[in-house]
């Protein structure tokens, strides 16, 4: 369909194929992973085969003249290799790794408008077609298609007679001999005998056979070619005759076509198919635009506040005087948690997709870095936020880079070091308590603690003689503009940076660490919420008022002791805590709130991590306790807050704001310059002489 | 301007009893900032309700009252006495919130009381006389004398800015900070 | 009534295509991913005409046309297969299962509708 018709909606189509094609690609990579691994069966084949083949047959849709082309090829070869006439051997395994890399470019290529050169992917090209050309069935290359032959025809008015006598296999194939008369009878003046000689008795007539012979006589001025056109379908299935029987030019000679069928009638039969053949059916699914189910998603978040909220008034009534109500409420809670457990799943998404571009990076850098590695998943199917997805793909390929560049050695430093000459990394996801855990590992050098610590002392980010951690000093690697290559390589060149990472991440509400051993390898670990559209939060009270803090940005909290607090001139108060001082912010003076707690021996401390702010004592009244928030946006109908990132619906049905920590201290000092030093003079004078309260 | 000692309730009833509004009309809630009577056209209300306690927005100007919930909806609630200048409203329970669409937002205005819906036509609005009030001009969209009152109508997209540019949203910028 | 017509391709872009054509034309349109939805499909309602893609997961083109030709409710169905450029062996294939027809991909909105008309007026 490759004409501009009117209203035909080619833009639209076009925006679906192009989305079709990115999860054809996706699929086409997995499945050539598990080809090339050795884990794929007969039906990864199969599977490979049709990705190809439908990025073939909408592109000839779309007129993508080069896509239809390279495909065309990969296709034939890969039909060759389902016919078992190639094998898959670790040579031609590579020539389809390189062919679908190609394909997926050529693929950006016609969506982006590219022209790509002329002879791109001629190599691969070359390779697929002498791989084609190796398989022993010449017949079979299939690498032209094939012209259909034309034969020019002699127009000019003649007289047909056509004899037809249909199979009963054309009738069980719902070829009705009516709609071929109605058909010949647009192509000129027809008259039709019947011959109903071979009608059987009644009694053992067979109703869906065929007895009937027809002979048409046909005065027509189109070619012959377009009486054969009307039983294109049914010449197998029929006894066919065409002649002329009157020619006004009398040049050419009389065309005598006969179709026969050479198969004698057999009897269609058609067996039921064997079950067993039916492979492990994959899920059955249906295309829901996002909106609908993002809809779908604030109204089971309302739901569960209504739910929530009736709870917390249901536990003020008697439960002997409503046993029923409370039941009731009860059962709700139970099905409302359910339901938004399943309407969060429909946002789920394999990580697959993700996980699927990762071998890509893999080959690609391995290559340019001259290593040998391999990258081995796992887990590919576990399920994750559609929003959380689409972000995770910067991150993942970071850490995969970085595994690469600055984790595996090359070969010979491997072989030296008594490891196979090919590196390996591991990609696994996996569910746990609630949260998706993502791990790279890979078996290269691993983290040289005593580099590391020197580097971040060397940049003043950890104080000279500060004793740490294994663990401790792994993670600093997260520290901004923190760089573990000696030399900076190409790679960290494009911002392999570790904080970079960190950042992603956290903005995703996850956490990132590292686990190592020096020489033998180091494990990155990923740690994601299931979602965005829900957060983990911490109620706390500033004066009458309610926030939420990000569970994921806590620390710890605690009551610290007056000897702990001390003013910094120009700073306000800092916190010591173990060894370390941190700036305490008063969320009360960031957000001008009166009838709050301003002595930090009596409130909380609430000590919280942002990248961009470090960590920092946040001093709140009270902790409410912890709970699971609908993250719902103030800027929809308001406009964005500074150190607010959003809001939610506590279970009183009332609004709380969420806190974006990263901003506090920020407010927090301009507020206090705004208001004059008077403040926190005054809060300094407080201070020392309250008793210290227990932490 | 007199307040108007009639009408005080926006039942069907009441609507049901007057002329429907013919082509050439525009209807209007009209509501009250103390003495005065003013109207919003009622194509962008969407509901009135009682007031009841927000959730404070933190450094915002005064007459920005914080967040309600509206059925899952975070709407911001304005005290429009204090948008015109005349002061914060002391709310009680009394007190009404108009929630009305401006552009694609929904946000409450708070008011005195709810008196009348009136059909207008628009050839009987009259422009605001130069009062010298260049805050008021700005939220004020004209004039309308009823039988026995006046009542003054209210701008929208005067009050909200360029309501029509959700890429441009300045509930306070525009604003000297309040008291 | 209009005529009900059911098309069976994996790819969403084609049956976008199909179905934006067909339903122009006046017809009703069922669209199924694969051959086992459309015979889930298929059990639930009547169908004038089946167009199918022949390569498709779970089950293909050719296992869905021998379904239904073993199907007294829908045996009479005629049945159109969808195939890239003149595979005569994919015809042969299809024709064998008991395929009424076949539609060469790429193909015009004219041919497609020609071709219906032809098998299913």
């Amino acid at each position: 369909m490759n004409n501009e018709a009117e209203g035909y909606p080619l833009a639209q189509f076009r925006k679906t194929y192009f989305e079709e094609c990115a999860e054809l690609l996706d699929a086409l990579q997995a499945n050539l992973e598990l080809l090339s691994n050795g884990s794929g069966d007969e039906e990864t084949l199969h599977a490979i085969f049709r990705s190809v083949h439908s990025i073939k047959g909408g592109a000839g849709a779309f007129g993508f003249g080069g896509l239809v082309a390279f495909s065309h090829v990969f296709e034939s070869l890969l039909d060759a290799m389902r016919e078992q006439k190639i094998s898959a051997t670790p040579d031609v395994v590579q020539i389809l790794l390189r062919a679908s890399d190609a394909l997926a470019d050529i693929v950006g290529a016609a969506r982006d408008e590219h022209v790509l050169a002329a002879d791109f992917a001629a190599d691969i090209l070359t390779a697929m077609e002498e791989a084609l050309l190796g398989a022993s069935d010449p017949t079979a290359s299939g690498v032209q298609p094939k012209p259909d032959s034309e034969v020019n025809e002699v127009s000019g008015e003649r007289r047909y007679r056509i004899a037809f006598t249909p199979h009963t296999e054309m009738l069980q194939k719902a070829n009705e001999p009516l709609l071929l008369i109605r058909q010949l009878r647009k192509l000129g003046g027809l008259s039709i005998e019947v011959d109903s000689s071979r009608v059987p008795p009644l009694d053992v007539i067979e109703p869906e056979s065929a007895y009937l012979s027809w002979i048409f006589t046909l005065d027509t001025g189109v070619p012959q070619s377009a009486i054969h056109e009307v039983f294109e379908f049914v010449e197998d299935d029929c006894d066919l005759k065409i002649e002329v029987v009157s020619d006004g030019s009398l040049a050419a000679p009389a065309a005598n076509l006969a179709a026969n069928s050479a198969n004698p009638a057999r009897l269609a039969a058609s067996k039921p198919v064997d079950a067993a053949v039916a492979p492990a059916t994959p899920t059955q699914s249906i295309r829901v635009d996002v909106d609908k189910v993002d809809r779908l998603v604030n109204l089971v978040g309302e739901l569960v506040i209504t739910q929530a909220m009736l709870t917390e008034q249901g536990t003020l009534l008697p439960v002997d005087h409503y046993p029923a109500l409370i039941q009731g409420i009860e059962a709700l809670a139970q099905g409302a948690r359910e339901l938004q457990e399943s309407v969060m799943a429909i946002r789920a998404q394999p990580v697959k997709s993700v996980f699927a571009r990762m071998p890509r990076i893999v080959r690609d850098l391995a290559a340019t870095l001259g290593k040998e590695v391999r990258i081995v998943t796992a887990g590919e199917m576990t399920e994750i936020d559609k929003t959380v997805i689409e972000q995770l793909n910067d991150p993942l390929t970071h850490m995969i880079r970085n595994a690469l560049d600055h984790g595996i050695e090359g070969p010979d430093d491997r072989i030296a070091a008594g490891k196979p000459r090919q590196g390996t990394i591991h990609l696994s996801a996996a569910q746990r308590s609630g949260r998706i855990v993502i791990e790279v590992a890979d078996d290269g050098r691993g983290l040289n603690r005593e580099k590391v610590l020197a580097k971040a002392q060397d940049r003043g980010l950890v104080a000279a003689g500060a004793s740490l951690s294994d663990e401790e000093i792994d993670n600093l690697i997260f520290l901004p503009a923190f760089s573990t290559a000696d030399v900076v390589s190409n790679i960290s060149g494009r911002g392999v940076d570790m904080d970079v990472v960190k950042r992603n991440v956290q903005s995703l509400g996850g956490r990132i660490t590292v686990q190592s051993r020096f020489g033998s390898g180091s494990r990155f670990t990923l740690s994601l919420p299931l979602t965005l559209a829900v957060l983990d939060g911490m109620v706390v009270s500033v004066g009458k008022e309610t926030f939420i803090i990000p569970l994921t940005a806590i620390i710890e909290s605690l009551r610290p002791q007056a000897a702990d607090i001390h003013p910094v001139v120009g700073r306000g108060l800092v916190l010591a805590l173990r060894g370390e001082y941190l700036p305490l912010t008063h969320l009360h003076r960031c957000f001008a709130i009166s009838d709050a707690i301003t002595d930090p021996c009596r409130g909380i401390v609430i000590i919280v991590e942002s990248e961009s702010a470090g960590r920092v004592g946040v001093m709140v009244d009270e902790l409410l306790g912890q709970q699971q928030v609908v993250v719902k946006s103030l800027e929809a109908n308001y406009e964005s807050v500074d150190g607010i990132s959003g809001a939610t619906i506590l279970g009183n049905g009332r609004v709380a704001l969420i806190l974006d920590i990263a901003r506090l201290r920020e407010i927090d000092s301009r507020m206090a310059t705004d208001r004059t030093v008077f403040n926190h003079q005054n809060a300094i004078i407080d201070l020392p002489e309250e008793a210290p309260h227990a932490a | 301007m007199q307040p108007d000692k009639q009408t005080i309730s926006v039942g069907a009833q009441d609507t049901l009893d007057r002329p429907a509004a013919g082509e050439n009309t525009q209807q209007f809630i009209t509501f009250t900032l103390g003495p005065e009577e003013y109207g919003i056209d009622i194509m962008v209300v969407r509901e009135i309700k009682g007031w009841t306690d927000t959730t404070m927005i933190p450094n915002a100007p005064a007459h920005v009252r914080g967040v309600i919930n509206l059925r899952g909806v975070i709407v911001p609630i304005f005290d429009l006495r204090a948008r015109f200048g005349a002061g914060l409203t002391v709310p009680t329970s009394m007190h009404v919130v108009i929630i009305v669409a401006a552009a694609s937002r929904t946000v409450g205005l708070l008011v005195d009381t709810v008196s009348d819906i009136i059909s207008v036509d628009p050839k009987a609005i009259r422009p605001i006389p130069e009062m010298g009030l260049p805050t008021e001009d700005q939220f004020l969209e004209g004039l309308v004398a009823m039988e026995d009152r006046m009542v003054t109508l209210v701008s929208l997209a005067g009050l909200f800015g360029k309501a029509a540019d959700p890429g441009k949203r300045n509930f306070s910028s525009d604003l000297p900070k309040a008291a | 009534m209009a005529k009900r017509i059911l098309t069976v391709d994996d790819s969403k872009t084609m049956r976008d295509m199909v179905s934006f054509t067909l339903k122009k034309a006046g017809y009703e349109v069922g669209e199924a991913e694969d051959g086992k939805v459309a015979l889930n499909v298929l059990a639930g309602a009547k169908f004038d005409l089946i167009i199918t893609d022949l390569n498709m997961p779970n089950m293909d083109g050719i296992t869905l046309i021998k379904n239904v030709r073993s199907d007294a409710k829908h045996r009479g169905v005629p049945i159109l297969i969808l195939t890239t450029e003149s595979d005569d062996k994919k015809k042969g294939d299809g024709k064998a299962a008991g395929a009424t027809g076949w539609l060469v991909k790429p193909f015009s909105p004219e041919k497609l509708i020609e071709l219906i008309q032809r098998v299913c007026p």
